[in-house]
């Protein structure tokens, strides 16, 4: 559909993409996490692009599954990521749309963050970082939305257990009460 | 309702006749005059909003006047799925309330968490607050919520709600830290 975007994009920045692809009527380009920012203000400012509508932010983990069929240092220079943070656009002018990825490892969650170019990426950034942890270099505000303060962890990471709780507060009058234990053995 | 202890067995019996008769007086009040705060959360509110509607009508048990305010309520109902985020706010609704004071698990979700397993679901609410009678269903049926009302209506007046249970515990404390 908007092919002609990501050969655009590949003739301005070519240094800037790793890979592109079409999957299911969708384009996207894969880019490098240093080079984020400056392929962004393109995608925003660029009249050939015009994207001014973000539509979301959020984050894969690949611990323990990979894409089929594209061996994996073919795409990426930084060895074998544990996430892709995937941000969609979409221009109502030009009315195209495209998908930004981009491949984070597990020991350096970081990523350029893009609230300042596009305003509602902000709260969108915030969930990512609340849900696996990926911090926003930039973000201007960069705190837990959903969960609590004094939640430990990041609970969509594929490596949170199940079970596990975190509770805030419990019954003061049954026998075992987890917390009040706790305490008292501190 | 306290019991004293006294010296002779006829006069034990005689204020121990009139304080019970007294207390289920005054039961017998306090379960047909429920006024109840609805907690409600999530879907269950549709299904309890249909039992306070006309047709299944929860007026005629009494418990017809929802307060908004726990301050102005002794029965509440826990609608729908608690997080353990919700769970202080929860724990002081409940506090607020006047004594005594009942609590109804409306659904399986505020009752044990229903099919939510994750990391923020409280898995019951009776984690954080006292519950009197657990409703099951998803949600329940409104003939359900009318049977446990009936339920509590029974607890109440032979007094065996948990704050009211508490209350006569903490008397008994008390009459023995006065003797001691």
């Amino acid at each position: 559909m908007s092919q002609k975007v990501l050969d655009a994009l590949k003739a301005i920045h070519p240094g800037a993409i790793e890979h592109t692809e079409s999957q299911h009527g969708d384009e996207i380009v894969w880019v490098k996490r240093d080079q984020l920012l400056v392929v962004a203000t393109a995608l925003k400012t660029d009249p050939q692009f015009l994207f001014d509508a973000p539509v979301f932010c959020t984050c894969i983990d690949r611990l323990d599954w990979q894409p089929i069929g594209v061996p994996l240092a073919q795409r990426w220079s930084e060895g074998k990521p544990r996430f892709e943070v995937v941000y969609q656009l979409r221009s109502t002018t030009h009315r195209h749309r495209i998908r930004i990825k981009i491949a984070v490892p597990e020991s350096d969650p970081r990523v350029p963050s893009l609230a300042g170019l596009w305003k509602a990426f902000d709260w969108q950034e915030r969930e990512t970082f609340d849900m696996y942890g990926i911090r926003f270099d930039g973000h201007p505000d960069l705190r837990r939305i959903y969960m609590y303060d004094e939640f430990v962890g990041y609970p969509l990471r594929k490596d949170y257990p199940k079970e596990k709780r975190q509770p805030l507060v419990r019954r003061d009058d049954l026998p075992l009460n987890p917390i009040k234990v706790a305490r008292e053995h501190k | 309702m306290g019991v004293e202890l006294s010296t002779t067995r006829l006069e034990d019996a005689a204020k121990w006749a009139k304080a019970s008769m007294a207390e289920k007086a005054v039961n017998w009040g306090r379960k047909f005059s429920l006024f109840s705060y609805p907690f409600v959360t999530a879907c269950c509110g549709m299904e309890f909003m249909s039992v306070a509607g006309p047709k299944y009508d929860l007026a005629r048990f009494g418990a017809e006047f929802p307060r908004f305010s726990p301050r102005q309520s002794d029965l509440l109902m826990v609608v729908g799925t608690v997080t353990e985020k919700q769970g202080p706010a929860v724990k002081r609704v409940y506090d607020q309330m006047a004594e005594p004071k009942w609590v109804i698990a409306f659904g399986v979700c505020a009752s044990t968490g229903g099919f939510y397993q994750n990391y923020s679901t409280m898995p019951g609410v009776d984690q954080v607050i006292p519950v009197d009678v657990y409703i099951p269903g998803c949600p329940p049926r409104p003939e359900q919520v009318l049977d446990a009302l009936i339920l509590l209506m029974d607890r109440i007046q032979s007094g065996r709600g948990h704050s009211q249970l508490r209350d006569k515990r903490e008397q008994l404390i008390a009459a023995g830290n006065d003797e001691g």
